[in-house]
């Protein structure tokens, strides 16, 4: 299992391989997260993001068969097309790693400590937390095994 | 013996009330953060105004989200900021 946060960028090949090793696992799951057309810069609460994510982690292996898991996400200054986020999940079967990849992004939405500020022609503004992300993490609420 | 407690603010909060942390006095009739956050109110102007809107504040204990009512104690990290927009 790797968590990450670091301002520098990630290769999403390289990780997904190194998660690849063992010849029980039959899948792997991978998200990842742009920049759209703003530049922004990223803020976040050293020690409690680690935390949390590490959290959500654990959620997710008491759910899913996961075998190995890697999560980076960057913070401080980034632009448009550049990559924010990584999830990849290795499991034994494509099942367990969609839902648990997609189970993680979709708490770390509203769980990890992490505040986007964009920079528009109109000025600087913070980026506000949508009513949807929290649906999105609220279908996983009801047991799914 | 640890008398007071760490605060931190974040993102918009911080901006708004011009301080990222802090170490505070815990008040003998502070135990909880919802009480922590009436206290910091009542330095009025830009505290009242940011720590009143209860929809855009989220709340943490030791670096765990955490609810209103949750116990705090001298020597713990409390922590205040706009809900996550991370991912």
């Amino acid at each position: 299992m790797k968590i990450a946060v670091q301002a520098g960028d990630f290769d999403a090949g390289s990780e997904i391989r190194k998660i690849s090793k063992n010849s029980k696992i039959g899948a792997v799951a991978s998200f990842v997260g742009l920049v759209r057309d703003v530049e922004m810069t990223l803020e976040h609460y050293p020690g409690m993001t680690e935390r949390a994510i590490g959290k959500i982690v654990e959620e997710a292996k008491a759910r899913w068969q996961v075998m190995d898991c890697t999560v980076i996400h960057r913070y401080g200054a980034l632009k448009p097309n550049d990559q924010i986020v990584l999830v990849a999940v290795a499991s034994g079967h494509r099942g367990d790693a969609f839902a648990a990849c997609e189970f993680i992004m979709d708490y770390l939405k509203t769980q990890a400590p992490f505040w986007k500020k964009e920079q528009t022609l109109e000025g600087v503004r913070w980026v506000e937390a949508k009513d949807s992300d929290d649906e999105a993490a609220g279908r996983w609420t009801v047991p799914r095994r | 013996m640890q008398l007071k407690v760490k605060v931190l603010y974040f993102a918009s909060v911080r901006e708004k009330l011009g301080r990222d942390a802090e170490e505070i006095e815990l008040p003998a009739d502070v135990s909880t953060i919802a009480g922590l956050r009436s206290h910091l109110r009542a330095r009025g102007g830009a505290w009242d105004d940011t720590l009143a809107e209860s929809r855009l504040l989220r709340t943490a204990l030791n670096q765990d989200m955490a609810q209103p009512g949750a116990a705090i104690k001298a020597g713990d990290e409390v922590a205040f900021f706009p809900p996550v927009t991370g991912g």
